[in-house]
Parts: structure tokens; sequence; C-alpha cells
């Protein structure tokens, strides 16, 4: 299986940081792996994408153009990158601030409530982990355990502190895609 | 053990690690990563040193300055950076001294913009700078070749004293794949003969590149070519990837051979027989590989990140015995499998 995922949204949603826990969740699940930021000249508060591929195979190219996971993050990005996805591919969409619906009929289609979740939590910082759960909820894509490793490695020393609100975020997000709608 | 690594970082630890404590260089996308590592890294190490320089011309200079005295030194751009580095370069290969240059590719001419390109071929392999000389140039394909092309980049410039350049696009820079790292690489040359240590109690060294004498100068070239065809028996490097029966070769580098890659196993999957061949050193260029599969082969098609330039190479290895064609993208698109698929059944 071969995952070619596009993560997109706005700077400062945590895009980046995203795309990095998959791939290094991914990585300790023994899979290949590849992360690529879109680093083209983007404005503060513009949009911002990666493209992140996770395999058992050994990985052409890291840019990916026709994802069979998207993240949408925020509504530009998902009017940029609908029409891109492999049929039977998933689109999770940002509830909280995409107020149009998707128009693909071909695809697996989650809605959630991204960033209002994270705002439960007491920071929208944290919609990028609530995301994360969603994926492992909904996709699969990489083990829950291999993120939580992953989210320990990158959230250590100065940073540990944030630990705990990103687990629960990472569980906030996969419980509610579990939920019955 | 593996750790997820930017290209550009993990360049960056591998020449530390390989004994470069002297990095000198000047801000430009996509390779800015280095700067900023070396920046961090290299003032807690013993000797030392990280300068932003002034300009990229400025940059080379220290760089040139900094080998003189027998040290591991580095610097790297981008492509209008690189190109303002030449005459450094030459001056290098003119005096003979060891000197790594990682040029992260982006797109041109001109400021062009900061997405990933393969243009620069020619400026690295055919000179770029002036007068007679030749720069070994490795050309990675992943963020591990990022390290281990690096690695080989101070062997063999000390090897040989001369300037290797290291040459990817804005895309292995950017990008992070698991990675491993030796804790260090082996420096074993000993430059106490020629280097610039202070001539206390022995004969003074001088490093130079001018030679004002005719013959002299003639002679000095000649020695010169002689390394250099010492470099081209030794160490040329490629990959090959299902060429023993291939009707189909695609000659590739870098990033765009990972894409090859999979257009090779889709044509094979249809039932086309297509191999690939991956120079990993662009200078000294695989000729040999590529007119040997000339004698088997129906055709070759070169695929690039530019307008066409390795292609020239791979029409000189093959000397007109087949037919040789050229897929390209430019602009800092890159070349989809399905794409490079189209380009091969387009010549059946």
């Amino acid at each position: 299986m071969t995952y070619e995922i596009i993560l997109a949204g706005f700077g400062g949603q945590g895009i980046l940081f995203l795309g990095k826990m998959i791939a290094l969740a991914g990585m300790i699940d023994g899979k290949e792996v590849s992360w690529i930021p879109s680093y083209g000249p983007e404005m503060r508060g513009g949009t911002a994408n990666c493209s992140v591929v996770v395999s058992d195979r050994r990985i052409g190219t890291p840019v990916v153009t026709h994802p069979n996971v998207l993240v949408a993050m925020n509504r530009p990005s998902l009017e940029k990158f609908e029409s891109t996805i492999q049929p039977g591919g998933h689109l999770l969409i940002n509830k909280t601030l995409i107020e149009i619906p998707h128009t693909r009929q071909d695809i697996d289609v989650t809605y959630l409530e991204i960033t209002a979740l994270a705002g439960e939590l007491g920071n929208p910082r944290l919609a990028n982990i609530v995301a994360l759960g969603g994926l492992i909820g909904r996709v699969g894509l990489v083990s829950r355990d291999a993120v939580i490793e992953a989210l320990k490695k990158e959230l250590s020393g100065k940073k540990a502190a944030l630990l705990d609100l990103n687990l629960k975020a990472l569980d906030a997000g996969q419980q509610a895609v579990l939920l019955p709608a | 053990m593996k750790v997820l690594m930017k290209g550009n970082e993990a360049l960056s630890e591998a020449a530390i690690r390989a004994g470069a404590t002297l990095y000198f260089g000047y801000p430009i996308t996509p390779q800015n990563e280095v700067g900023e590592y070396m920046s961090r890294r290299l003032p807690t190490i013993p000797g030392g040193a990280y300068i932003q320089a002034e300009t990229e011309v400025a940059s080379i200079n220290m760089v040139y300055g900094a080998v003189s005295t027998g040290r591991r030194a580095m610097t790297s751009s981008s492509s209008p950076g690189i190109s303002l580095m030449m005459e450094g370069i030459s001056y290098l290969a003119g005096a003979e001294l060891p000197a790594v240059v990682v040029s992260i590719m982006r797109g041109g001419p001109g400021l062009g913009n900061i997405n990933p390109e393969q243009a620069d071929y020619f400026q690295a392999t055919k000179g770029g700078g002036h007068g007679s000389y030749r720069m070994i140039v490795l050309a990675p394909a992943s963020v591990q070749e990022m390290t281990d092309l690096t690695v080989l980049a101070f062997d063999l410039a000390d090897k040989y004293r001369n300037p290797v350049m290291v040459i990817a696009d804005g895309n292995l820079g950017q990008m992070m794949e698991p990675v491993e790292l030796k804790d260090s690489y082996p420096n074993n040359y000993d430059h106490s003969a020629w280097a610039l240590t202070g001539a206390k109690g022995r004969k003074g060294h001088t490093i130079t590149s001018i030679y004002l004498d005719a013959d002299e100068m003639e002679d000095y070239i000649h020695k010169l070519y002689r390394k250099y065809g010492e470099i081209e028996r030794v160490e040329t490097r490629h990959e090959e990837f299902l060429t023993q029966d291939a009707d189909v070769v695609i000659v590739a580098y870098g990033i765009v051979s990972r894409v090859v890659r999979s257009a090779v196993e889709l044509l094979r999957a249809e039932g086309i027989k297509a191999g690939m061949v991956r120079p990993i050193t662009l200078w000294p260029y695989p000729k040999a590989v590529l007119r040997k599969l000339a004698e088997t082969a129906t055709f070759f098609l070169a695929c690039e990140m530019s307008m066409g330039q390795m292609v020239e190479d791979v029409q000189l290895s093959v000397e007109g015995r087949r037919p040789v064609y050229f897929y390209g993208r430019s602009g800092g698109n890159v070349p989809t499998p399905a794409e490079v698929v189209a380009a091969v059944r387009q010549r059946m």
C-alpha cells in the first residue's frame, strides 16, 4: 500500500508539523516515507501545503500531484485539491472552517470539527493533531502507537509540557471520527 | 539509527562528521537550511567557524583561503549564487585545492524562481569557470545520498586536490527522508606537504595558479589533465535498473531518476522492456556503460528538469549508434511517471 498524502491549510495551522508527524510515525512503523513542503513564495497567513508519502515500497517522486489522502484545513485547500484526489481516495474536511460541501461522489469523505475540537481543548493550534487523530481513526495510515512515539520524540525537552495536550488532541480527533454521525 | 531529516540539513551534518569545520556562505533559497544548520553547529565545535559572507564571490574565496591551510571547508548556494562562484572554482581547480561546493539548483535563467530545476548541468560539468579544468560533480537522488555523497565529495577533493560539487535540485534539499549517519567519517589525508600552515622551521609553500611562461603553463595543464584522466578511469559511478534486456534505456539523475524508476516499472508492467541508467558522477560521466548498452538497446531517452543538457552527454556516449530522445520539464515542474511513459510510447 502506498499513501500519497496532501495536507493543506493556511500558514499557522501546523501543516508542516502534521506532515512530519505522519512521516516520522511511518518510519517508526517500518515504512518508506518522504515529506516535502510546497516551498514556493508563500505569504504569512497564505496557503501552506505539504506532500507526504508512506509506502511499503521504495518511493519515486516525493511530490504528490494526485493524492489518495487529502486533508483540507481551510476552504481554499478544498477548492484547490478536491479535483486531484484519486478515485476511491480519502478526504478529511475541517468542518469548522469550511462551510461549503464537497462535490466528488467517488471518494470517501469525513467531516470533522477540527478547529472547534482544538478550541475545546483550549488551543486552536492543536488542530493539526486533531486532524492526525481523525486520519488514524478513519484511514489508518500509520499506527496509533507510532504516532504517540513520534509525538514523544518531537515534543521533548522544552516542549515536553505540550505532550499531554497533544495526546488529548489526538484522542479527540480519533474518537470523533469513530462516533456515529 | 535512522532519523528523519531534510536533505539540506542531512548533508550539513554529514559534512561536519566528515571533519568539515569551516563554512562560508550567503543565503539563497532553496538551500538556506545548510547555512542555518552550520551557523548553529559549527561554533560549538573546537576550531569550527561559520561566516556569512557579504557575497557568494566572497564565500568561495574564503573557502579558497581556508582549504589552503589543509582544513576541510565548504560553501553552498543555489543557481544565481553558484554563477557568482565560478571564477573562484576555476581558481580552486587551477591551484589544485580540495574544496566542496554544494549546489541546490533552482529555476533560471536570471533570477528565475525558487522551484527545483536541473538546468545548471552545463555550468557544473562543462566548465562554468574559465580555463582548462574539470570539477568532479556528484548527483545524489535521496536524502541518504545527500549525506553519503557529501562525505565522498570531501574524500575525492582531498584525494585529488580538486574542487568537488555536490549538485541536487531544490526538492532534494527541501525534502525529508529517513537517513542513517555514522558518528564520524575517517579523514586520512595528510596535506602537510603543500598546505599553508606557517613556514617556521621549514621551507615555505606556495599555492598559485599563475604560470607566465607558455611551456610551463602547458606542462602544468598537462599535469592537471593526467589527473583528470585518472579520475575518469577510477571514479566514474552510476546505477543501473533493469538494463540487462532493455530495449529502451532511460537516462536520468537526481530526483528525476526516482520518477523514471517508477516509469520503468509501469512500462515493464505493459510489457515494454525499459531500463534506467542513473549517473551518480555527472563528471566523470558514465560514457562506457551507455556505449555498451547502445549495442543492445533500440533507443535512449534522457529525462531532465531542464530543456535538455545531460542529453548531450548521452549523445556523445552513444556516438550516433542509436537514436537519443529527450523529455524534460522546466520552471519547477517535476515530470510524472505517466509523462515519462507517454514520452517512451510516443517513440515506440
